[in-house]
């Protein structure tokens, strides 16, 4: 009996913890899109703010974000998952490895601010790329890279040392070992990772605050050395910055709205990936 | 006696700090199966991996002393390891498949070492005719490998090292991780193997190393104890460890 109970007490408290997350995550859904979803439409998305962004949609703001999407992942992919090969199949395990690991590993708990001010310091200043979505690309790239880092290291340590075995022996060099089988085999793994953290690095407001955001541009990003919008500061602005705040509020839950569905997009191919590779 | 295929000469090993092989003389006869028994832990996987140079990606594993396949010092700087490996294959205790097709995981073996493409397809099914699987899969050479049975897994990774027509087969207890049908296929298939390879396999089991060995190997704590024919080992054992481990009072 006093089993019984226990056992019905401790489920209580799982099963009410799981439903307070899921509550609030209700809610905050529930709140944006009963708000936003009457201001999305198609030409919310493919037309220009008008008005003193009081009217007209967030082309350029998308437009931006899909910019910085785009350099981030050219710029984080290629080089954390050379990393990651490096640290999972080539590096001796002594303690310079663990330190660098450590270290990587510490890089992603750094404030995201920090990283704009290490953006505005390298990219925009050191190296003169100026404000532009270039270096606002770039900051959010090496916001990513120990995440990217981390999950493909993840999904590489989940490769049986067998499968290793088997190329190497039948005569593979240990290149050859990585790229055919190794990354092949580990290849949905690091999609995932790589996806959930473009998804999250899409999302992100302080890194591109000094490196190359605009309040508003007339003309949608064409250059790497051009300001830009993108989603999250539009958000923000629109949410705080605005002369009329009000008037602009149910502009601004669309673009949350918008803001979301990508993440969710985002979050969907990773899910989908994951599920292919579990049925076959 | 036939003459010499594979040797070992004074070799001794270690993992770190620890010895695992301590002076080990042997050497193996071409086109015979040799058999190494020994207790867990004894290192006749050690040995055997040492032949084919699978230590080189432990950092903490070094090996000193001659290992020769024919004249070639297998640990020279000049002997390539890729090529030292395609004459030395190996089997693994437990079958693995590469993420591939059948046909795929043999295929992959050749493209490796650049056979010429129109040969590829005839040399892969002659591979799986010889290793006893080619009536179980010629009709699904389109499915992914590690669909098959683990007895038919463990056939397709032989067929796998026998594609590329190596010299010398490594096993490494291959038939543990099987049932007593898939291991009597395979055991009939080393069998027939010998007739065209020299075959070196570490075997927990003694009535398998009885059924299938020419010569058999005893080891003990990184060490030969005791090296003839089966007949002279199972019947006839010079040394009181060696009698004691095959009558099974330890091990």
């Amino acid at each position: 009996m006093k089993k019984a109970l226990t056992a019905a007490f401790n489920w209580t408290i799982l099963a009410g913890s799981t439903a307070i997350v899921c509550l609030f995550l209700g809610i905050i859904l529930f709140d944006i899109f009963s708000k936003g979803l009457p201001s999305v439409s198609w030409d919310f998305i493919t037309k220009f703010p008008t008005d003193g962004m009081t009217q007209g949609g967030i082309l350029p703001a998308v437009i931006g974000t899909l910019w910085l999407t785009l350099i981030t992942t050219l710029f984080s992919v290629p080089f954390g998952v050379a990393c990651a090969v490096y640290l999972n199949e080539y590096a001796p395990p002594n303690a310079l490895t663990g330190i660098i690991r450590a270290s990587i590993r510490n890089l992603a708990g750094i404030p995201s601010i920090i990283y704009g001010l290490f953006g505005l310091a390298l990219f925009v200043q050191g190296m003169g790329l100026g404000t532009s979505v270039l270096a606002a690309g770039l900051t959010l790239g090496l916001l990513s890279l120990p995440y990217i880092i981390t999950t493909t290291e993840e999904a590489l340590k989940q490769i049986p040392n067998s499968m290793r075995e088997a190329a190497l022996a039948l005569g593979a060099t240990q290149f050859e070992t990585i790229r055919d089988v190794v990354i092949t085999r580990a290849l949905p793994g690091i999609l995932t990772g790589v996806i959930l953290t473009l998804s999250r690095a899409a999302g992100e407001t302080a890194p591109i605050l000094f490196t190359g955001v605009a309040f508003y541009i007339n003309r949608p990003t064409s250059s790497l050395n051009q300001e830009f919008m993108a989603l999250p500061y539009h958000l923000y602005m629109l949410s705080t910055q605005h002369q009329s705040i009000m008037e602009v509020r149910p502009l601004a839950y669309g673009t949350a709205v918008v803001l979301i569905g990508l993440v969710f997009i985002l979050n969907l191919i990773a899910f989908y990936i994951r599920y292919r590779h579990r049925v076959r | 006696m036939k003459e010499s295929k594979l040797s070992a000469h004074d070799l001794n090993m270690w993992f770190g700090k620890k010895q695992v092989l301590k002076g080990i003389d042997i050497d193996f006869a071409e086109r015979q199966v040799t058999s190494l028994v020994g207790p867990s832990g004894c290192g006749k996987s050690t040995l055997l991996r040492a032949f084919n140079r699978m230590h080189d990606l432990s950092s903490d594993a070094r090996v000193e002393g001659t290992l020769k396949l024919d004249e070639r010092d297998l640990y020279d700087r000049a002997s390539s390891v890729t090529e030292t490996r395609k004459r030395i294959g190996m089997v693994f205790q437990k079958p693995n498949p590469l993420p591939k097709s059948i046909y795929d995981n043999l295929a992959y073996a050749l493209k490796l070492h650049k056979f010429p493409k129109e040969e590829i397809p005839v040399m892969i099914q002659s591979a799986l005719e010889e290793s006893f699987i080619w009536d179980e899969v010629k009709d699904e050479l389109d499915k992914p490998a590690v669909k098959l049975s683990g007895g038919q897994q463990q056939r397709l990774c032989i067929a796998r090292t026998v594609v590329l027509r190596p010299e010398v087969i490594l096993m490494d207890e291959p038939c543990s991780a099987l049932d007593p049908i898939s291991t009597g296929k395979i055991e009939e298939l080393i069998v027939k193997l010998k007739e065209n390879y020299t075959i070196v396999i570490v075997t927990h089991n003694m009535q398998q190393a009885q059924r299938i060995s020419d010569k058999v190997a005893f080891m003990y704590l990184g060490e030969v104890i005791e090296y003839g024919t089966t007949d002279a080992i199972f019947n006839n054992p010079k040394n009181e460890l060696t009698q004691n481990y095959i009558s099974g009072y330890f091990g």
